[in-house]
């Protein structure tokens, strides 16, 4: 009974594949003959829809600049609400076989499903963010230090803060955010030592409003600075409507909240994307393993508040300016973990290994 | 004058058959004029959602392989919904089947055998079982309606995998992502054929509509099930058991969503995520359906449904036609077969001006209980 | 705990509470006539987005709350007529609801990404935190009490009101007796709609000011659950809602407070299994109103 079933779909799709094979081929013949070099093809695979104004949001934008960079010597196509696991899956592939020469994967879940399918098609360069699996000589993986944004935001919440306390809206506990935690807390404590930061955990990326109920329950405890590591800009409306401040996730959220939004930590991919997809235009395309941050570009803070003191203003473009030109790690020692234990001793600064496996937390962070 | 719903003595084998393809034409066509009013190109995205996907051979093992889960579970699902049982926790059983499989991986990571993999199917099956088991007892010992407990069950069954996700079952080499270890070689489904997609998953879900086809027809089993659907009353005068109809039911339906719960972890997944539940629960019951709660029509719903997430990836690269409208699009088939499904129960029929033998109570006609269709 | 903690976080329970319980007074005037809509969410959604373009589009947040109600009531037209009129499985066609407002709200709400708008905000404002605690609130707050009242007084002491459970509780007898079966259930089904469109808005005019995809989280979902919860009673849906505003905004402020009490996955699956406890436990109550409408969900052709 298989056999039968197998054969005659065998059957049906050979069909199919006659039929149809003729006429597309055709059409790629006639194509080519009428321009001159072929635009290279870049997929893109995001895990939100590109409406979520908060991490798809910035990819697409990146995307769209990268187009208007490169102009017609590319040409782009993405898939938006892909779901981690076999549908990201089929969807990279489906990108492969419909003739891109780079596909980026643009969220950690990814990661498995495109090593698969970069393995099945050597021809096609992969681009894979936010993971760790390097898998083979046709794949890269990308990556932004947004902690490095972090250490801005901290200095302004230091500065700024009467209270001395930060409500910190965390998603899930991996390495991304913990390290992200960390970094905010230890540039505000550069500036007051007693300064603490309450995370609270909503276990989800995109809640809006449990987003801004975390926000208000915060606020309602004291924090008058709020922060998070979520993609709705729900908590900024709750920190605009109590007067505390608030920082932007992923892009420009000014129009959400006037007067709370001091600065937002803009993840900005077209640089990276515009420089890979003219390395496989040249030829000169290699795997990598990158983390790029503000030295590269790749980590930009969105235009401060007018409501920024200028003390402040000043502090936190110091702590840019000096981590643009490699000057300033929020990660150096001495770093105490919670139980005020050193972790890091005095001088020593913590290896990107070391963060990006970061499972513990600083002290005066609260979770 | 007017027009006036009249039964038919038996469902019609020809409306049987046309409403659903009157409904999948529907769709389109409402769809088309939608998407042009709504700015995007009408006629190219169903080309490109519907067409485009079945001229390329790549593409038919994808709708395979997605159409795999649907179909299993929507065969289990129309067993039930045919003895009017309304199981509406596939996904939370689904979710248990693979809980159920990823445990016995978990167990087995350091071994070898081919056992492991049977022993996980079995696992994830019997899970599935005992989650709808749940709803089971609840309606025959207490009366409560299954759609309202099975429903509230999928909520907590996702809950139990994100728990299990973050901290018990959480492997301790992934930096801290939720999600377990990889399976081992003896844990994933075989490929039918080296080079495919097509994993044994594809032919189990043909060889169990098949089956439940067989059964539902054939045997006495599907008898009980039919005729308890059709008129509990005349059930009972026959011997059987409403209560017994429900267990089975429902240990079939959680049964067959378990095995397509585990099927898919170890099979495209490989391994348990968070991510794991994507739906397939809730488009389960479109399938059944769809397929007039018929196994062999639930393989084609099975197919059609998963053309309808590849092409709307398709419509994406191709045409920029959003995400949404491929949900658009399910949502307006379903509601036309729903809405055409009344033709194969009942004719249309004008009513006469004037007084006639089957219209002297104004145009009221007699209809027989209201079991045969719910 | 001080005044101002106390009113702020009471007045976050009412701002968790209130979509909650205005879409589960809709869904429970949809139940008692004997319908089963799942398509809350749906509906929700499609009221959250006509709601914030209407309101971004005139300025006028009160109209914004207007055309959710009437978008609310126009889509779950397509459910009443599929289910009513041609009799449709009413589980289906309410999943396929949710689908359809998923998506559709999702093509509508494209231009409106990444913008926000005037909200529904409080009418007055207070620095008293007593007056601020009684006044203070989005007049949706005041409205979903109000319409609490309104649908235990209907449902309890107004003819319409009984017809219609008779109606829920025995189509064919109330058929017999000359009631509209049908008419009755097409009204209930498109007030059920209007009130998950009011719900809806209150998210992209209220609690979050603007419109993305999927805004409301399963919030539909939980309002089902809610009816069920509540036995079908009116007064306990209000009870219900602010009782899982309480327990969303309790698990928060205790995190915000450093107390990590319980795993987040049980509080977040408590709603769902209070619920099926409750479904057995009002089982073993005596007849009479505990459970559910007896043709919940069964569709009705009037015989002769």
């Amino acid at each position: 009974m298989f056999e039968i079933t197998k054969r005659r779909l065998l059957a049906a799709a050979s069909i199919a594949a006659i039929v149809f094979a003729v006429p597309s081929t055709m059409a790629q013949d006639s194509g080519e003959g009428a321009g001159g070099q072929e635009p290279v093809k870049a997929g893109f695979v995001y895990v939100g829809p590109v409406g979520d104004f908060g991490w798809t949001y910035a990819h697409d934008q990146a995307r769209q600049c990268m187009v208007e960079e490169l102009g017609d010597s590319v040409e782009t196509t993405f898939v938006e609400n892909v779901a981690e696991g076999p549908d990201a899956e089929r969807v990279i592939r489906q990108l492969a076989q419909d003739g891109a020469d780079i596909v980026f994967t643009t969220s950690f879940g990814f990661g498995n499903p495109t090593v698969k399918v970069a393995q099945q098609f050597p021809d096609v360069k992969f681009e894979h963010a936010t993971g760790f699996n390097p898998g083979g000589d046709n794949m890269a993986l990308y990556n932004a230090k947004f902690y490095q944004g972090r250490a801005v935001l901290g200095t302004i919440a230091g500065m700024m803060s009467d209270s001395g306390k930060a409500g910190y809206i965390a998603s899930f506990p991996i390495p991304e955010v913990v390290m992200g935690i960390n970094a905010f807390q230890l540039a505000a404590q550069k500036q007051d030592p007693e300064f603490t930061t309450q995370v609270v955990w909503v276990n989800s990326w995109y809640d809006p409003a449990k987003e801004a109920d975390a926000a208000n329950a915060l606020l309602s405890q004291g924090a008058d600075v709020i922060t998070q590591h979520t993609d709705s800009p729900a908590p900024l409306q709750a920190a605009e409507k109590a007067g505390a401040i608030a920082f932007g996730q992923a892009s420009d959220m000014t129009s959400f909240a006037p007067n709370a939004h001091m600065t937002a930590i803009i993840d900005e991919w077209c640089p990276y994307y515009t420089k890979r997809v003219q390395a496989v235009m040249d030829g000169t395309w290699e795997p990598g393993n990158v983390w790029l941050g503000m030295e590269d570009g790749e980590v930009v803070m969105s235009p401060f508040n007018d409501a920024m003191p200028d003390d402040v203003k000043a502090a936190a473009q110091k702590v840019y300016d000096d981590t643009k030109a490699g000057n300033y790690e929020v990660f150096t020692g001495p770093i105490r973990d919670q139980s005020g234990e050193i972790r890091v001793p005095e001088g020593e600064t913590m290896t990107e290994e070391e963060l990006l496996k970061m499972d513990w937390y600083v002290e005066g962070v609260q979770s | 004058m007017g027009w006036e719903l009249e039964p038919r003595g038996e469902a019609s084998r020809k409306a049987n058959l046309a409403a659903p393809v009157i409904a999948v034409f529907g769709a389109l066509v409402t769809g088309a004029i939608l998407f042009t009013f709504l700015g995007h190109n009408g006629l190219s995205a169903v080309y490109e959602i519907f067409i485009a996907p079945l001229t390329n051979t790549y593409r038919w093992q994808d709708l395979l392989v997605k159409a795999a889960p649907l179909a299993i579970i929507a065969t289990g699902l129309a067993i039930g919904f045919r003895a009017n049982v309304w199981n509406i926790g596939a996904e939370g059983q689904y979710i248990l089947g693979g809980l159920g499989g990823t445990w016995v991986a978990l167990q087995t990571l350091d071994m070898t055998g081919g056992w492991i993999l049977p022993a996980m199917i079995l696992m994830g099956m019997i899970w599935g079982a005992a989650y709808a088991a749940v709803p089971a007892i609840l309606k025959t010992k207490l009366g409560v309606n299954e759609i309202l407990s099975s429903l509230m069950l999928n909520y907590v069954a996702i809950q139990l995998l994100y728990y299990l996700m973050r901290a018990p079952w959480k492997d301790p080499m992934a930096f801290g992502f939720p999600q377990t270890a990889m399976f081992t070689s003896d844990q994933t489904l075989p490929m039918m054929a080296s080079g495919t997609l097509i994993h044994l998953g594809v032919p189990i879900a043909a060889a169990i509509a098949l089956t439940a086809w067989g059964v539902m027809t054939r045997t006495i089993v599907g008898f009980q099930v039919r005729s308890v659907g059709a008129s509990p009353k005349a059930a009972r005068f026959a011997g059987f058991s409403a209560s017994s109809t429900v267990w089975l039911a429902l240990l079939v339906g959680g049964g067959l969503a378990g095995l397509a719960g585990i099927l898919e972890a170890s099979g495209p997944f490989g391994q348990m995520v968070p991510q794991f539940p994507t739906g397939y629960g809730y488009t389960a019951i479109i399938v059944a359906f769809l397929g007039r709660l018929n196994p062999l029509g639930i393989l084609i719903a099975s197919f059609v449904l998963a053309l309808t997430y590849v092409g709307g990836e398709n419509a994406q690269t191709a045409i920029g036609l959003p995400n949404a409208a491929a949900g658009v699009f399910q949502a307006l088939m379903l509601f036309f077969l729903l809405g055409f499904d009344i033709l194969a129960s009942y004719r249309l029929k004008r009513t006469a001006p004037k007084p006639s033998p089957t219209a002297n109570t104004s145009g009221v006609t007699p209809v027989e209980a209201e079991g045969a269709r719910a | 705990m001080s005044v101002q903690l106390t009113v702020a976080i009471m007045m976050t329970i009412a701002g968790a509470a209130t979509p909650l319980l205005i879409a589960a007074l809709g869904e429970l005037v949809v139940e008692k006539s004997g319908v089963l809509n799942l398509g809350v969410e749906g509906m929700m959604l499609i009221g959250a987005v006509a709601g914030f373009a209407v309101a971004y589009s005139t300025g006028v947040p009160t109209l914004g709350a207007i055309a959710a109600l009437i978008a609310g009531a126009l889509v779950s037209s397509v459910f009443a007529f599929l289910t009513l009129s041609l009799m449709a499985n009413q589980v289906a066609t309410g999943l396929a609801l949710t689908i359809f407002g998923t998506g559709v709200s999702a093509l509508i709400g494209a231009p409106f990404v990444g913008i926000t708008t005037s909200t529904l905000g409080p009418l007055f404002a207070f620095d008293n935190p007593l007056l601020r605690l009684l006044f203070g609130h989005s007049p949706l707050v005041y409205l979903g009490i109000a319409l609490t009242i309104a649908v235990w007084w209907f449902l309890k002491h107004s003819r319409p009101g009984l017809i219609l459970r008779a109606v829920g509780e025995s189509d064919d007898a109330a058929h017999a007796i000359g009631y509209p079966v049908l008419r009755i259930r097409y009204l209930a089904v498109l007030f059920g709609g209007a009130m998950a469109g009011l719900a809806g808005c209150y998210y992209s005019l209220v609690l979050t000011p603007m419109w993305a995809e999927r805004l409301t989280a399963g919030r539909g979902w939980i309002a089902i659950a809610l009816v069920v919860f509540a036995s079908w009673k009116p007064g306990r849906v209000l009870l219900g809602a602010y009782l899982f505003g309480l327990v969303i905004t309790m698990e928060l402020q205790a995190k915000a407070a450093g107390f990590n009490m319980f795993a987040p996955e049980f509080l977040a699956a408590l709603p769902y299994l209070a619920t099926v406890a409750v479904l057995a436990i009002i089982s073993f109550a005596p007849q009479g109103g505990a459970n559910a409408p007896a043709c919940l969900a069964k569709p009705f052709r009037a015989t002769a």
